[in-house]
């Protein structure tokens, strides 16, 4: 049997970036080929050069990088030797590209019916009313609610899920033979993920494109990818068939990089060790809620009100760690700065048995003590302007703890503690690598020696690799200090490789609520489930069931000012494991 | 939209009011003395005292301000001291060529601004760009009467394109609106510039490029209509910034508006002009701003007035 000739056939790619003279290369000697009806992952961790790949199929590299060897065929045409005027009639027709932000890859002050029939008229001869009759086609395509009505809604209207929808529509309009997906998922949620990766499948067995899949997760690789191509450091370490190369990778790069995806069904096989009931638990909330007020009727009164946390009960044993997942607006964010006094909430919330209520604003001092909090982004959580040192130090001085060279010597203990070096602490944090600057983050949040530490998606920014090693420190910080975390993530795999116990929100109230074996073991709330079932799993050889749901306007937690939400009555199944009914609007 | 116009309009209500006191109280307590100038250098104490009273100068503070409030609600703005006038009369005939000049003053210099902000912003880092960063810096820091005898010498001495002063035909208007936008247009090329350049590196100008958009179509249907949002905020505060150039300007080209029946009156301590004067710019500048905001939410529709 004769292989069909490649429609893309890349060979020996260089881009290099050039920095005030001097010339680094970013992709080096990349060679592959993408067939018709084909999709190729490449796959690798920030910095390894996949982006840039993209960018410079689609002719779109920044102004200080260029393609300084190798060939990029696509149909015929090298489009290394297209100059920006030969290039643009390619772009959108030919070659279409998708990007990781749905959120701002589209114009916010334009109305999605613009944005798509401006890309359509762009290449067709079409007039303003027959590109619109294709656009609505397209949506329908991507099997979006009410196209009509989309056409004329602007960009924020939208949920990131629809929005990405969107994008794709916009970039298969014109059936590209070619479509580039940079990280198309990452910025989803869990289940819009599944429903969008299943959508571009199908799309694909429609328009018969070719597919160049960007990604980090190899978990996405291994559900959507027939061949992978996985690069570091801007070069590829090995290229294979998907099945292949999960089943026996050859280089050890590889190995390491699967080894360390975190896996659904890992932590079952930890010992199950529940810390005892402690007589006061390190945080406690009964019948928690925050709401916002917002709109404005004419005499400036808000007309309407986000139920972003309703009702929520649970408690954080000493030592233990408590997982909160959930998709983005299930309230879990909107907890932890309620727990730290960031948002004012109704209830009840105890920290180390002192209610937060009707705190002084000493009280409320001292409560940070207690409780601490690692972020999501180490980068935005840093002081660009202060040492890393200084900033790990600052909350011993904003509580007068020591003196200046006690603090100092703290400082270094929590530096060597984390796994850097002391002398690290006159640097800034643009110096450091995104892991190590989560490292520092979590050296602050020690400080204090607090009984509690929040992560708030702490680890979800970083490389699988990376998180892996973050995730260690923090479990032996644990036995080390005796400090609880309050575990908030997106991502079930990793949840059920660290936590203890874990409530499952949906809308600003908890669905589900057990230790992990009893969730992850035997979930039994509907949306529990979909959770799990929609985690991407990193073995191409399983088959799962098809999830289909036509994208809407996903349900929201807002309602008008009187009107009440339902409450969720949870039951216990025994030990502790509460559900919600299933009857939830 | 109803709710949102009727408290801004009590806002700006609130704000005239206390610019009404402000102005007042300082007038009061300045050190130069009205009832001196009108009755001149030779009057006797009687006839002083006599105007005085008159003029109900001889009130105290609150009694005088409450009185011209009064009159201010019916919309009287008093007489002028001096010329016995309708304050609301003499500034409502200079009212139209000072609003003519604004807005030529305006359009300037959002044309000459926003253009070099655009061309500088297409030319980052290039020589162009930086020229005209110089250019702008010196538009900002040439004082207005320096300009506006400068263009005088070149445009109406010299070359004679131009009429040397006065009011009438559009070939007068020229100069002085040029004029007053100059310091205006280069704050907003150096505004225009920076925005553009935060414009051009957001993902949607990307995915604009990635659809094969020809980069015409990029610039002026995806980059200007979201780099040009926080310009439109700048415009009303702006009108505020323009008060005080009229005032040079209109004096430098004999234009007959309310900027130079302002730098009379304050020679005169004619304190009637002056508060008219007030009064009215900050009716200007409050509405400018206003405007600004209503104006947005058509642009911007993540923006909603409430």
């Amino acid at each position: 049997m004769t292989m069909p000739d490649p429609l893309l056939s890349v060979r020996d790619l260089t881009v290099s970036v050039r920095d005030r003279g001097v010339v680094k290369p970013l992709v080096s000697d990349l060679s592959f080929d993408l067939r018709a009806g084909e999709t190729l992952a490449i796959a690798g961790e920030s910095g390894s050069g996949k982006s840039i790949t993209s960018l410079a199929l689609m002719g779109l590299l920044p102004n200080n990088v260029t393609v300084t060897s190798g060939q990029m065929v696509l149909g015929g045409t090298d489009l290394t030797q297209l100059n920006e005027n030969q290039m643009r009639p390619l772009r959108g027709a030919q070659v279409a590209m998708i990007f990781q932000e749905p959120m701002t890859s589209l114009n916010p002050v334009q109305t999605i019916g613009t944005q798509l029939t401006e890309a359509i008229r762009a290449h067709e001869p079409l007039s303003r009313n027959q590109a619109r009759v294709a656009a609505i086609a397209a949506l329908r395509q991507v099997r979006l609610a009410e196209p009509e009505r989309r056409m004329g809604q602007y960009p924020h209207e939208l949920s990131g899920g629809m929005r990405q929808r969107v994008m794709i529509a916009m970039a298969l309009a014109l059936r590209p033979a070619l479509l580039i997906a940079d990280e198309p998922t990452t910025a989803l949620d869990v289940t819009v993920q599944r429903e969008v990766l299943e959508l571009l499948r199908d799309l694909q067995q429609q328009t018969g494109a070719a597919i160049i899949l960007i990604t980090h997760d190899m978990g996405v690789v291994a559900e959507t990818a027939d061949r992978v191509v996985v690069m570091q450091a801007g070069r590829m370490v090995e290229q294979g068939r998907t099945t292949d190369v999960f089943a026996a990778p050859q280089a050890e790069y590889t190995r390491d990089l699967l080894a360390a995806v975190p896996r659904l069904g890992a932590g079952a096989a930890r010992a199950a060790s529940l810390p005892p009931k402690a007589l006061v638990p390190v945080a406690r909330l009964v019948d928690v809620k925050v709401h916002f007020d917002i709109g404005a009727n004419f005499l400036g009164r808000p007309t309407h009100r986000v139920h972003a946390v309703e009702g929520v009960t649970f408690d954080i044993q000493p030592g233990e760690t408590f997982g909160l997942v959930g998709e983005s607006g299930c309230g879990k964010s909107t907890i932890a700065k309620a727990l730290v006094g960031l948002v004012p909430h109704q209830g009840q919330i105890n920290v180390d048995g002192k209610s937060l209520a009707g705190l002084t604003a000493q009280g409320r001092k001292d409560i940070c003590r207690d409780v601490q909090m690692v972020f999501q982004d180490p980068m935005a959580a840093l002081d660009p302007r202060m040492k890393v040192g200084d900033a790990v130090a600052e909350p011993l001085v904003i509580h007068g703890i020591g003196t200046a060279s006690e603090r100092h010597d703290r400082t270094a203990e929590l530096f060597r503690r984390v796994g850097l070096t002391p002398d690290q602490m006159t640097r800034y944090p643009h110096e450091f690598s995104g892991g190590q600057r989560q490292r520092i983050c979590v050296a602050r949040a020690l400080a204090l020696r607090p009984r509690l530490i929040i992560c708030d998606e702490s680890v979800s920014a970083l490389d699988v690799s990376v998180q892996a090693r973050v995730l260690a420190l923090l479990e032996e910080l644990k036995a080390e200090f005796g400090v609880a975390y309050l575990f908030i993530s997106h991502d079930m795999a990793v949840v059920e490789n660290v936590v203890d116990r874990l409530a499952v929100m949906y809308l600003g109230q908890i669905v589900e609520m057990g230790t992990r074996d009893q969730i992850f073991g035997n979930p039994r709330h509907p949306y529990t489930r979909r959770l799990l079932e929609a985690v991407p799993i990193p073995d191409p050889t399983r088959t799962r069931l098809p999830y289909l749901r036509p994208a809407g306007e996903p349900p929201s937690p807002m309602r008008r000012i009187g009107e009440q939400i339902t409450r969720l009555a949870l039951t216990d199944l025994g030990g502790g494991h509460l559900v919600a009914p299933e009857a939830v609007s | 939209m109803a709710g949102y116009l009727l408290r801004r309009v009590i806002q700006a209500v609130l704000i005239l009011l206390g610019v009404s006191f402000i102005t007042f109280v300082l007038l009061y307590v300045l050190p130069a003395d009205p009832v001196r100038q009108i009755a001149g250098r030779s009057a006797t104490a009687q006839t002083v005292e006599n105007i005085r009273q008159q003029l109900g100068l001889d009130q105290p503070l609150l009694v005088q301000y409450g009185r011209y409030l009064a009159g201010l609600v019916q919309g009287d703005m008093g007489r002028s001291y001096l010329q016995r006038t309708e304050v609301s009369a003499l500034i409502a005939s200079r009212l139209p060529a000072t609003l003519l000049l604004m807005a030529g003053g305006i359009f300037c210099e959002l044309l000459i601004g926003l253009t070099l902000g655009v061309i500088a912003a297409m030319f980052r880092g290039r020589p162009l760009d930086q020229a005209l960063m110089v250019t702008s810096f010196v538009a900002v820091s040439a004082p207005q009467f320096v300009v506006g005898l400068l263009l005088l010498y070149v445009f109406a001495v010299q070359l004679g394109w131009f009429p040397i002063g006065g009011y009438g035909t559009f070939a007068h208007l020229v100069l002085p609106a040029i004029t007053l936008g100059i310091m205006g247009s280069g704050w907003y090329s150096r505004m225009m510039r920076s925005s553009m350049i935060e414009v051009l590196r957001q993902d949607y100008i990307r995915t604009a490029r990635a659809k094969g958009l020809t980069r015409a179509r990029i610039l002026t249907r995806h980059a200007l209509p979201n780099a040009i949002l926080p310009i439109i905020a700048m415009i009303g505060i702006d009108i505020g910034i323009f008060m005080g150039g009229l005032v040079v300007v209109e004096s430098v080209f004999g234009w007959p508006g309310i900027g130079q029946l302002a730098w009379q009156a304050i020679q005169r301590v004619d304190i009637p002009i002056i508060m008219g004067v007030t009064m009215v710019s900050a009716t200007a500048i409050v509405l400018g701003n206003l405007l600004a905001d209503v104006i947005t939410p058509f642009i911007d529709p993540r923006i909603k007035m409430r």
